[in-house]
């Protein structure tokens, strides 16, 4: 183990046994160090393959599943959508700007090596409690900062995202990216490296010693000395990344691209082997051929170099200087590294001497690891936790709640991204739940990730398939039907029993949702060893959910400003499933109590209820119900339209005992509608025929927010909530508001 | 009418400007390469938004230097539309074919929102369809919009009726408040004294469809179609 110890590797003993026996021979260092990058859990998913076979990949827009850098959707007319799914959380947590914007470098990457345009790009952040901690408000304000920097510049919007505090990510931020671009599906371009007899050709930044080791950095738990593996979190530089996402999309132009991989994870060792066994060859390149920053690497750190910017291209055989001519055009840097061959191994050459030669499906395919799960013994009596004491002022704690940073508004985050630019985004942050963005061939899509680690602590299955239904109601909001999703499932040590029995509930919650509804999954992350070793504390289990919506026309709902004079009706019953909510944990501490439930039954015909309410234009607007329930989405209605409206509670169909409940609960499968005039009558006609409940709860009026039930009133003045919910951050944040 | 459309390397608003050019109001508009030749066919030119060579050293700074300056600068002598949009803005600054200088954001953050604009000069060739004082809406993306301009030089804008337009509130009012950058006076955006180049933070090529504006109206449309001298 020496050996292993001196190469900082994170290989264990049976699996470096495991590669001597395919091997028959002792591995040298520099294979041992490439395997080491791609048996990481990072590359590799050694962990999580198996159970997230569960995951159905097939559909009728589905193109390409998980697998590839990006998942691919048929969005008709010749045109292709891909998404993809990224983390960035062990380098965030430890160099929060540099983390975060290579972080959307590289999904940037994911999409422009499928031979299509990034359009718009959403964040899914969780930090500690910005409220108590500074590192964690120093942690938020950098990421955010990375991210706007990097996806600004390059000129991709940032159009939506998604952001929790809990006191479980003071240590460990998770820093979530997702990416869409469109193209035509005549410019597919896969990372397969097919024909024997190409180029293999480097494209961009320099190779150095930054981002050495990120992949097995990112498989391990963080730990004291982690400040140390700054070199380990690469350098952002987006100019260089619009350069390249020009020029490789120029080049594929010519015809003459016939595989194309972002070098992120693993380097160079990862990209390589990975072409090569996708599509069924073998490369062999020259180190000497490739660019570096410093002179003297070793072969080891030239191969698992994690530098950003840097794709590889797989070139028809004496046409290279077509390609290179773009790439001078652009100012990117090129180098003709090596070859595709027909003998299915990587072969790594330094001046000619050969310094390995291995099978690239070896490399490439990790020995899986089957992990132990074990229910945690606390999930009972967590559940069995006794309700809080109703507070006597309801009034106060609306405005309480509405304080949380988890709900109060996100505009000091998102004014920070141009959200825009591109001239797609039709729905605007902060107008909707889900952004929604045109399409080359006048269809729109509506996009949405959400998760919920409240909610997953105590009940993972519910919580993980909660939290695609949430995802699901906010397209389904602005009228759009769910097409697709992705993934991103974070988690602590999965070799920690409780840890990896709540990450494969997530995944049964997930993918049952999935097959429930018809909606199939086209890429995914997982990231493991969110956990700090200093407390011994893993993070709330975060599955988060990304759904893809696909809409022929938007325009019905594109303002969600309240009428005077508008009734309001809710969709949905509610019940008193408060467990993991806003309301326990914000005001009362409580951590504990019975998670919402999600009916798989009644989902399918919540989902078919919606789209014909929206088809046939009778809702002006539409909100889901979620965090904060029922008080906090009528607040957040009312101030964005700067008009209050009058609520009568006992019309709110219900199962609960208390005033609180009805207000807070979290119970999925929830709307509230904003009526045409004199369409409240067909709203409630076609619930009924879908056998959803729905009532008339309230109208729009006056400058209160108020409840009634029988003789109880809350009634706050819109102003006040207004300055609540709007200022928290800022000024949490020290700025101005 | 034919309109050349700068690409700087690290431009991102190029194909903005020229979709809306040639699919919003059909007239001809080609993407230049910021090396390519000259620029003898065209009637007027746009240096559209974006982070131009990342924004690196100062905003527009290296842009200024580049090839095809030399034939905006032939241009703009000859009386023809030069509009800077954001970093076309800072690359017209930076090239001293405007005046004044453009800093970073007062709160030291990229700022992405949907702004009011005052015209405080109908008379340019790219505001001839608005009238005095009309109140706009459009949405401004940038991190170094901050105007400014030393006493003598905000006399002389004043002077030559300079200022274009100001950011102001949703009434038509001066305020701290609706001043979203700091800029001196709210400026922003200002022209040279003929009227023929003018350069603007905002951003007129989104506010040019209904179907991208929250109020679905469309008041960056007009500036282009003041700068084509279009009809309705």
């Amino acid at each position: 183990m020496e050996r292993e110890k001196k190469l900082r590797l994170n290989l264990t003993e049976e699996e470096v046994e495991s590669l001597r026996k395919a091997l028959g021979r002792e591995p040298n260092d520099l294979e041992l160090a490439m395997i080491d990058a791609e048996w990481s859990e990072h590359c590799s998913y050694k962990s999580s393959k198996p159970l997230l076979k569960l995951l159905p990949t097939q559909g009728k827009h589905v193109i390409l599943g998980p697998g590839y850098d990006a998942g691919v959707l048929d969005i008709g007319d010749g045109y292709v959508l891909t998404a993809h799914i990224e983390s960035h959380n062990h380098p965030s947590a430890i160099d929060p700007y540099g983390g975060a914007a290579t972080g959307v470098g590289g999904i940037l990457r994911d999409i422009i090596c499928m031979g299509t345009r990034p359009i718009a790009l959403l964040d899914v952040l969780r930090f500690g409690s910005i409220s108590v901690s500074s590192h964690s408000r120093w942690l938020f304000k950098h990421v955010v900062r990375g991210i706007s920097d990097y996806g600004n510049c390059v000129g991709v919007p940032t159009v939506g995202g998604e952001v929790e505090f809990d006191e479980t990510f003071e240590r460990n931020c998770l820093v979530d990216v997702v990416c869409f671009g469109v193209g035509k599906k005549s410019d597919l371009v896969l990372a397969e490296a097919r024909h024997v007899g190409d180029s293999i050709i480097l494209i961009g930044g320099l190779t150095g010693r930054d981002g050495l080791h990120g992949s097995s950095f990112a498989s391990a738990v963080l730990t004291e000395s982690s400040e140390q593996d700054r070199s380990a979190v690469q350098i952002p530089d987006p100019f260089a990344e619009k350069m390249i996402m020009e020029a490789t999309l120029e080049s594929i132009g010519t015809g003459r691209v016939r595989g194309l991989k972002d070098l992120g994870g693993g380097g160079l060792s990862c990209g390589l082997s990975e072409i090569a066994d996708k599509g069924g060859t073998g490369v062999e390149i020259e180190l000497t051929r490739v660019p570096l920053s410093e002179e003297d690497m070793h072969p080891i750190e030239i191969m698992i170099s994690e530098s950003q910017e840097r794709m590889l291209l797989v070139v028809e055989g004496g046409y290279e200087e077509e390609v290179a001519k773009i790439f001078r055009k652009y100012g990117v840097r090129y180098s003709i590294i090596g070859k595709v061959t027909d003998d299915k191994h990587v072969t790594v050459k330094k001046a000619g001497t050969v310094l390995t030669k291995i099978r690239a499906e070896l490399l490439a395919n990790a020995p899986i690891i089957y992990r132990r799960a074990e229910k945690p013994k606390n999930i009972e009596s967590l559940a069995n936790t006794p309700r809080p004491d109703e507070p006597h002022d309801l009034e106060k704690t609306l405005l309480q709640l509405l304080s949380l940073p988890n709900i109060a508004s996100k505009q000091w985050i998102y004014e920070q991204y141009d959200h825009e630019v591109g001239l797609k985004t039709v729905i605007k942050p902060g107008q909707a739940g889900a952004a929604v963005l045109r399409l080359p061939n006048n269809k729109f899509i509506a996009v949405r990730a959400d998760g919920n680690s409240k909610h997953c602590y105590l009940d993972p299955y519910h919580g993980a398939a909660g939290v695609f239904a949430e995802a699901c109601r906010n397209v389904l909001a602005v009228g759009a039907k769910p097409i697709a999703m992705l993934d991103h499932l974070q988690f602590g040590d999965p070799s920690n029993p409780e840890v990896f029995w709540a990450f494969s509930e997530s995944v049964k919650g997930i993918a049952d949702y999935a097959k429930n509804l018809n909606i199939p999954c086209i890429g995914g992350k997982v990231s493991f060893y969110n956990e700090d070793k200093v407390s011994g504390k893993a993070i709330k289990p975060t599955p988060v959910v990304a759904v893809i919506g696909l809409a022929d026309a938007v325009e019905t709902l594109k303002s969600n400003r309240l009428r005077v004079g508008s009734r309001i009706l809710i969709l949905g019953e509610t019940k008193p499933e408060l467990g993991g909510s806003e309301y326990y944990e914000g005001i009362h501490g409580l951590v504990g109590g019975k998670v919402p439930k999600v009916d798989f039954e009644y989902e399918k015909r919540l989902h078919r209820c919606v789209l014909k309410i929206v088809s046939l234009g009778l809702a002006k607007s539409l909100e889901d119900l979620s965090k904060g329930g029922l008080a906090t989405a009528l607040a957040e209605l009312s101030i964005k339209s700067g008009v209050g409206m009058k609520i009568d509670l006992n019309k709110v169909p219900n199962t609960c005992e208390r005033l609180d409940e009805i207000l807070f609960s979290e119970t999925h499968g929830r709307f509230v509608a904003e009526a045409n005039v004199g369409a409240e009558d067909r709203i409630k006609r076609i619930a009924a025929s879908f056998n959803i409940p729905c009532e008339i709860i309230g109208e729009v009026e006056g400058e209160y927010l108020s409840f009634e039930k029988g003789v109880k009133k809350i009634k706050v003045q819109l102003r006040e909530l207004e300055d609540t919910w709007r200022c928290t951050i800022p000024k949490l944040m020290g700025d101005e508001c | 009418m034919r309109i050349a459309v700068i690409v700087y390397p690290g431009s991102n608003c190029d194909r903005d400007v020229h979709h809306v050019l040639t699919n919003v109001l059909k007239v001809e508009a080609d993407l230049v390469w910021h090396t390519d030749g000259n620029l003898k066919e065209y009637d007027g030119v746009v240096l559209p938004g974006g982070f131009s060579y990342g924004d690196y050293l100062r905003a527009g700074v290296i842009a200024a230097f580049s090839p095809i300056m030399r034939e905006v600068k032939r241009m703009a002598e000859e009386g023809k539309p030069v509009l800077g949009i954001c970093n076309g803005f800072q690359i017209l600054v930076e090239s001293g074919l405007l005046p004044g200088v453009l800093m970073r954001n007062v709160g030291l953050k990229f700022v992405c929102k949907w702004v009011n604009l005052r015209v405080e000069n109908n008379e340019t060739l790219f505001t001839k369809r608005y009238t005095q004082g009309q109140i706009l809406s459009m949405p401004i993306a940038h991190n170094e919009g901050r105007y400014y301009i030393d006493p003598d030089g905000l006399s002389e804008l004043k002077k030559h009726n300079q200022i274009v337009f100001r950011y102001v509130d949703a009434d038509g009012k001066l305020s701290e408040r609706a001043n979203p950058n700091g800029s001196l006076e709210a400026i922003a955006g200002v022209c040279n004294r003929r009227g023929n180049v003018l350069g603007l933070m905002p951003h007129p090529e989104r506010a040019s469809e209904p179907i991208l504006s929250p109020t679905g109206a469309t008041d960056g449309l007009e500036i282009f179609k003041s700068m084509l001298n279009l009809g309705d």
